[in-house]
């Protein structure tokens, strides 16, 4: 248990508290054993595939579901037992959920209406939470007379209008088209940090993710596979299952045959050319059984064979992905295997290597990173 | 093309002729001069001043239109409470059996709901003294029972469809379970509930069968009288009041529709 006067202060990280939370529908579990510690402020995103318990934890945090076992405890307050609408905490629905038949200004009066706040008092709250969105001009209209992006403004003003002490996300972008998608990212991070409420999204699209969140916890089966800073994430991942999850990667299946301080050796079966990591890798003696992965953007394509002995693969071009700021190239190995590598179209007519022909892919010894299969 | 053009054209005048004929003849004949409903013997509004000194047809009216009235109220409340119990409480004990007791008067010829609806009344007169006689009241409890059934298949339809996120929103802004279904769901779904009110009080307003066995003494309906008066040979005086209840629903039909689109309207003017 952890003393009330202790956890209130929620400038050490502990403002929102998720302890080894646990639900099961019938048979099937749908979070298992999740704690995640987030502090005052963060924007924190739950990633993860549709099926990996994301939103049913979020769902949890905002009380439409009870866990079987485990605390939620936000602020110093222990809130499972608490019913929705008793819970300092707002959400802005995937749908918007905007009530059809009330106003612009009636949707956001509606949270601060149940708390018999004065009329005068409403009125003004109102008005700062239109101006803050940007909707003054549409205070009057219906939510159907209004666009996605629109909807969305006033979802969040309504959300945001209570000044709850957590903000849920459910899928925030789900419902707008791509372009529009990336305006509104900026501007729901930028409204979220001018209030500096804390705020817990949900979403399957890393890059939504990382573009609005400053924390990430990827999610997958109902466990938590890793959770940090974007760059943490995508630079450093702590499993192959994190690795895979966020961007694309290589992997090579390999043993360590050298393991020293400062560096390591790692032979793997699909390339003749071992590889070789600037970094100490602490092993188990016994198990020498590793992945080595390299990002695409992370390797080099030439068409002369690299003096080092170290990192790098000959093969063929099998593909090319011209993606305008940069090309993905397919390189086909001599053994099968593909392996990727971005080329950034820095010059407007290079001369780049093109389909069929060979060339070696390398990397640099510190691009590496060693995971456990 | 101009083949099919003319071929709809001719099935939409039968389909128009097929429908309207009947009531256009019953309103001509309504202004008939004649005694007999089949003669011509030029115009008059004479029947419709008959109507209105009939005392027994004017009560009969009135009858009807409160049974009608307090069947159609009955019949929404208790169709928004089977509704939600039907479409909101997952699955509970013995919902396959109340689905199917409230479906039941759909598809139950409306002899046997009479019938079945009389001995019970009969019955429960015999054991516990209440109802103490037939008539009015027995009428709305048996209205309200089918009716009930009707209004439940439209107003769960509706609720089915709901998205449950609205339910949600109002009780993450604070609203309390039944404040949120009060102040957000139905308002949502009230075109349903008119739509249900409005099924429920023509079915009332329309039925002889289940009215004629447990109506009592001093509460016919107007369905029964007027099914009473035609056996005794039909007077034009019936037609005179057939002529004001289409006046009276086409004038309701028209203002819905001319609201509605003025609604429309101001709403594209707003945008």
């Amino acid at each position: 248990m952890i003393e009330p006067s202790l956890s209130r202060d929620s400038a050490d990280g502990h403002f929102l508290q998720i302890k080894s939370i646990v639900k099961t529908y019938d048979d099937v579990v749908a979070v298992n054993d999740v704690s995640l510690d987030i502090a005052k402020g963060d924007i924190f995103a739950l990633l993860g595939a549709s099926g990996s318990g994301k939103s049913t934890l979020l769902r949890m945090l905002a009380g439409f579901e009870t866990p079987n076992s485990g605390q939620i405890i936000l602020d110093g307050e222990d809130i499972v037992s608490l019913a929705p609408y008793r819970r300092p905490i707002n959400m802005m629905f995937q749908s918007y959920a905007l009530f059809p038949h009330m106003t612009v200004e009636q949707n956001i009066a509606y949270g601060l209406k149940q708390d018999r706040m004065p009329k005068n008092l409403i009125a003004d709250k109102v008005v700062q939470m239109l101006r803050l969105v940007h909707m003054e001009k549409y205070a009057k209209r219906k939510p159907e007379q209004l666009s996605g992006g629109q909807r969305q403004r006033v979802a969040l003003a309504r959300s945001l209008a209570k000044s709850p002490k957590l903000l849920l996300l459910d899928e925030p972008m789900g419902a707008l088209d791509k372009k529009l998608r990336n305006r509104m990212q900026l501007e729901v991070v930028d409204i979220l940090e001018s209030v500096g409420v804390t705020c817990v999204m949900v979403t399957h699209d890393q890059e939504e993710a990382m573009t609005m969140a400053n924390r990430i916890a990827i999610m997958e089966e109902g466990r938590i596979v890793q959770a940090g800073t974007p760059r943490d994430i995508y630079e450093a991942p702590n499993s192959l299952q994190a690795a895979e999850f966020i961007g694309s990667m290589n992997l090579f299946h390999g043993t360590i045959t050298v393991d020293a301080q400062d560096h390591a050796v790692i032979q793997t079966t699909e390339v003749a050319t071992p590889m070789y990591v600037s970094y100490g890798v602490t092993t188990a003696i016994e198990d020498k059984q590793v992945v080595f992965a390299v990002r695409p953007e992370k390797t080099m394509i030439s068409r002369e064979q690299p003096d080092s002995q170290y990192n790098w693969c000959h093969g063929v071009v099998h593909d090319i992905a011209y993606l305008g700021g940069h090309s993905v190239y397919h390189i086909r190995l001599d053994n099968g295997k593909i392996v990727y590598s971005f080329m950034i179209n820095s010059d407007r007519f290079a001369d780049l290597p093109t389909w069929e022909e060979s060339v070696y892919v390398h990397w640099s010894a510190d691009s590496g990173l060693v995971l456990r299969p | 093309m101009k083949m099919s053009f003319r071929f709809s054209g001719v099935m939409f005048w039968l389909g128009m002729a097929f429908l309207y004929l009947p009531m256009l003849s019953l309103i001509v004949y309504s202004f008939n001069e004649s005694r007999l409903v089949t003669v011509w013997a030029g115009w008059s509004t004479k029947w419709y001043g008959e109507l209105f000194r009939d005392e027994g047809l004017m009560m009969a009216v009135w009858r009807s239109l409160e049974v009608a009235f307090w069947s159609a109220n009955t019949a929404v409340l208790l169709g928004v409470m089977a509704s939600v119990a039907l479409t909101r409480f997952g699955r509970f004990r013995g919902r396959s059996l109340l689905h199917s007791l409230v479906a039941a008067p759909l598809v139950m010829p409306d002899v046997i709901i009479g019938l079945s609806l009389l001995l019970l009344f009969v019955s429960m007169t015999d054991v516990i003294g209440w109802p103490q006689q037939r008539g009015l009241l027995t009428i709305w409890i048996a209205h309200a029972t089918f009716c009930t059934a009707y209004a439940t298949v439209v107003i769960s339809s509706r609720l089915k469809e709901l998205d449950r996120s609205y339910l949600e929103a109002a009780m993450d802004l604070g609203a309390t379970p039944l404040k949120a279904f009060i102040q957000v769901t139905l308002p949502i779904i009230m075109p349903a509930l008119v739509s249900a009110w409005l099924l429920s009080f023509t079915l009332s307003l329309d039925d002889v069968v289940i009215a004629s066995f447990v109506s009592g003494p001093g509460s016919t309906t107007l369905p029964i009288e007027v099914f009473s008066s035609v056996r005794l040979g039909v007077s034009p005086k019936i037609n005179a009041l057939a002529t004001i209840i289409i006046l009276i629903v086409s004038l309701f039909t028209l203002s819905v529709w001319w609201l509605s689109r003025r609604k429309l309207k101001r709403d594209n003017q707003a945008l």
